[in-house]
């Protein structure tokens, strides 16, 4: 089939980009989108034109890198990250507009590459358990019920691929510090910093420029991994508990 | 063959003790000198990668109190490609009390390394998974458990007891956040340096000792130089030289390549895994291949029509006009024969042209009796995800249609030479997890390779690097040392040559040229005649390569075609080396399947008496010949047999 592409094309983070027009022949149903991407860039390196960067590595949809927005909508009109995307879900003569991801705090770097940086820094904010190496004790010490660490396995299986920030109206990251909060104060072993571990995830969350959460849903909808919108309310209720756990100290 | 390579003087680890093998890494950690908690800080460790064997390497010294810089071409550590990793971690817990133990478990890394790994690193190994599972539980790994709460097992790869431990399908994902959060945790510290979207492109080697790195920051394009005492790689396999296989797009050899140059020993590069389970190529555009958990054997059934060219759809072959080839072949080990003999059996049955799919190029994998057997939600359970999964990219249900799948470049078990200490031959070089040669021999063991992994950078390298350090802090470098600066003219000089070549071909072009000429002649079965064509076409093209790729843009950019091109020049000296090294060994063993030695029913045929050594090949220049340096290996606990699983 043959495809049109609208691109995002932006040299470096302080200039102004703009969408430019693309046209692919021959493109197989089979094919990934970012196969087609591929194809893409081969054509414009052969025509002397720079490719298009975009961010990409594991291409099974786990490392959580690529992602664009692909006419209006986070990873495009499946429910999976954009490398298990395939053309198959496009038809012949369409036109499909492909953009980074936007929000303040994912700055551009390049074409549809972003800095997803802050989300590291959320994470090292308080997103760990303490465990030196070392330290632990025999895993069968602490039993941990069935239904808790399938609660937690669902939560930890974000790929912080930052869909929920691109689709979300006020950009925020709730979804993925909801994330982590509920995988692991889930666990027992994450009791003793639970309270602590949501008031910094979610300071840092703010300083970074995100928005705030007004329950609106389109990022659980575009959630690669189905991470569910119920984690928001369990970070809620949590922050909640903390909070007034540190004002009655 | 001797015009292709020299020999040199052998070579030896020094490191392990002698004795009893159960007491030989007690002795170690106890030989070994140790740093004074206060001296830590005053010295500094560069770790290149940020997977298993990185973060974790690089959370447990920074919480030891060492000054770490960590550095990893992703836009974040979290994505590094142990993410990837599916089926599970091994462990010799004998939870389900089925036999197992740390010596069944070094049995059977030793017997499915085919006698070509050391008993000592293995036995280490196999000592120190049990603590892993106990270090990833007190982090918050949430693992598969069972109604009482305990850990669930279960069997997987070629073994016959439940000793793996998994999370869902996605046992490197959760492993690999869990020493993510480890390593972010260290960052908050103070106690790690983080550096992402940064390449190494080159050691800094001073004064006889690796004492730091060339980076290039991948945004800016700035070439940094950065000095430590120590410098330990954990950039994972080279498996993309085949350019179509299951590791991410950005996997590459750069790192430990130019650390051979440097004078660290490749070893063993010929090994490979060609892993028996993957989705099947479906076009041209290709750009990788997806592997499906082995996990998959444990109740799917491997079958090819029995006449070759059958067009019937799979559901209306009936049982009689199927071949169940590996259980027919292998009536002990069935479906769940080790990867390379399940690999290869593939490969014959397509050869005998019986298989199936585009191009005869895929075998089925059949669950219609599990289904059966279990009911639907009892499979969807086990292998929901997998099977989406498989859905998502075939676009066919597996389900109601037999899977196709083919095998595919997955694992690489050569890597740079280590002693048992993990340092190369380059002092003050470690190497850890895929990146070294150390553990698995000729072939990998499923779920063994998260387990090193997480051993060496968790529970090994923190114990052995200390003896190093112990001797520091080494003389104060800066950027205008001479071999500081030559390192770093090196890398500018290859980065302006790229740009200025400005020929007529992409650097994917070269790469898949190259990839393919390695599926062919170095990849699931070898022979000298095609080892030989093979060398001469990758100088060939690695010539071409030289005069007429073309890199756009510049150097002070993101440039992902420029990155690209410096992996693949790379690339073309290590395929070179690999066929040499293949060409050499005449033998048949693990993933090194030469077609000249076979047993009259068409299994691998190792020689012990020639092979039985590693070889660790040195560096002498582009196109010159390298010098083979053999370690003997020696068995003494573990009697060395013809594999057999019939």
């Amino acid at each position: 089939m043959n495809i049109t592409l609208r691109v995002w094309r932006q040299k470096s983070r302080d200039v102004e980009g703009r969408m430019v027009t693309y046209e692919i022949e021959d493109v197989s149903p089979d094919m990934s989108f970012l196969e087609m991407l591929d194809v893409l860039n081969e054509k414009l390196t052969l025509q002397g034109e720079e490719p298009v960067a975009f961010d990409h590595d594991c291409r099974e949809g786990i490392c959580g890198a690529c992602g664009v927005v692909i006419d209006g909508v986070a990873h495009g009109p499946e429910t999976t990250t954009t490398c298990q995307l395939h053309m198959r879900s496009f038809s012949d003569g369409d036109v499909i507009t492909v953009e980074p991801w936007r929000a303040t705090a994912f700055p551009v770097v390049k074409d549809l590459v972003v800095d997803r940086g802050a989300f590291d820094r959320i994470i090292q904010a308080g997103g760990y358990i303490s465990a030196p190496t070392g330290t632990a004790p025999d895993a069968h010490a602490m039993p941990v019920p069935k239904s808790d660490a399938d609660r937690a396995f669902d939560a930890a299986t974000c790929i912080g691929c930052g869909a929920c920030v691109a689709a979300c109206p006020n950009a925020s990251g709730m979804l993925f510090t909801a994330a982590k909060v509920t995988h692991l104060g889930m666990l027992p072993q994450g009791q003793p910093e639970r309270e602590a571990r949501v008031v910094k995830m979610v300071n840092q969350h703010d300083e970074e420029e995100f928005g705030g959460c007004t329950n609106i849903g389109e990022c659980a909808a575009v959630c690669p991994k189905g991470i569910p919108l119920d984690t928001i309310s369990q970070l809620n209720r949590d922050l909640l508990g903390s909070l007034t756990s540190a004002s009655s100290e | 063959m001797t015009e292709l390579y020299i020999e040199g003087d052998p070579i030896r680890d020094e490191k392990a003790p002698e004795g009893p093998i159960q007491e030989r890494w007690d002795k170690r950690r106890f030989s070994a000198k140790l740093v004074n908690p206060a001296n830590r800080r005053k010295l500094s460790v560069i770790i290149v990668g940020t997977g298993l064997a990185g973060a974790s390497a690089a959370a447990t010294l920074g919480e030891a109190g060492y000054q770490v810089t960590s550095f990893c071409y992703q836009d974040s550590p979290r994505r590094a490609h142990s993410i990837a990793a599916q089926g599970g971690i091994n462990a010799a817990k004998n939870y389900r009390n089925d036999g197992d133990s740390i010596y069944r478990l070094f049995y059977d890394t030793v017997k499915g390394g085919d006698f070509r790994s050391r008993e000592s690193n293995v036995h280490r190994l196999a000592q120190v998974s049990v603590e892993i599972i106990d270090q990833c539980v007190a982090q918050g790994v949430p693992f598969a458990r069972e109604y009482g709460g305990l850990l669930d097992n279960r069997s997987f790869g070629g073994v016959q007891v439940s000793r793996t431990f998994y999370a869902r399908g996605q046992t490197g994902q959760q492993l690999l956040i869990g020493a993510y959060q480890a390593l972010e945790r260290q960052v908050a510290a103070g106690t790690v340096e983080m550096n992402t979207r940064h390449e190494m492109l080159e050691v800094i080697v001073a004064g006889g000792r690796a004492r730091g790195i060339i980076a290039r920051d991948m945004v800016t394009g700035e070439i940094e130089t950065h000095f430590a005492d120590a410098v330990v790689l954990a950039t994972g396999g080279y498996g993309n030289v085949f350019y179509l296989s299951t590791n991410a797009m950005g996997c590459n050899v750069t790192a430990a390549w130019r650390a051979h140059r440097k004078g660290a020993l490749f070893a063993n590069p010929c090994y490979t895994q060609i892993h028996p389970t993957c989705i099947p190529v479906s076009g041209e555009y290709q750009s990788k291949l997806t592997l499906m958990s082995e996990s998959l054997r444990n109740d799917g059934r491997i079958w090819v029509p029995k006449k070759g060219g059958d067009p019937r759809d799979p559901r209306d072959i009936p049982e009689e006009e199927r071949d169940y080839y590996l259980e027919r072949r292998y009536p002990a080990f069935g479906n769940l024969v080790p990867r390379d003999i399940a690999s290869r059996a593939a490969k014959n049955v397509c050869d005998e042209g019986r298989g199936v799919g585009p191009g005869g190029l895929g075998v089925y994998l059949d669950f219609a009796d599990a289904i059966k057997r279990m009911g639907r939600p009892a499979v969807e359970a086990r292998y929901g995800n997998l099977f989406d999964m498989y859905q998502r990219i075939t676009g066919e249900n597996p389900y109601e249609v037999p899977m196709r799948i083919y095998p595919a470049v997955h694992y690489t078990m050569g890597g740079l030479w280590v002693d048992y200490d993990l340092q190369s031959t380059l002092p003050g070089l470690f190497v850890t997890g895929e990146a070294n040669f150390s553990d698995h021999g000729a072939n990998r063991l499923g779920a063994s390779a998260l387990m090193q992994g997480l051993a060496d950078g968790y529970f090994v390298l923190p114990n052995t690097v200390n003896d190093y350090l112990a001797d520091g802090p080494f003389e104060k470098l800066d950027e205008n040392t001479p071999e500081a600066r030559e390192a770093s003219e090196t890398v500018r000089a290859r980065i302006d040559r790229l740009l200025s070549i400005n020929g007529t071909r992409t650097v994917d072009s070269f790469h898949k040229e190259l990839g393919q000429i390695m599926w062919d002649y170095c990849g699931m079965e070898r022979t000298e005649e095609g080892l030989r064509k093979a060398i001469d076409r990758i100088r060939e093209l690695r010539g071409e390569f030289w005069q007429n790729v073309r890199v756009l843009g510049s150097n002070d950019e993101l440039n992902q075609a420029l990155e690209k091109a410096g992996r693949v020049a790379d690339f073309f000296e290590l395929a070179e080396l690999m066929c040499i090294d293949a060409l050499h060994r005449r033998e048949s063993c693990g993933g090194h399947f030469r077609a000249e030695s076979q047993t009259e029913d068409g299994e691998a045929l190792r020689d012990d008496d020639e092979f039985a050594y590693v070889a660790a090949w040195e560096f002498a220049g582009t196109g010159e010949q390298p010098v083979l340096r053999k370690e003997d290996l020696e068995y003494e606990y573990v009697e060395m047999k013809q594999r057999s699983y019939k």
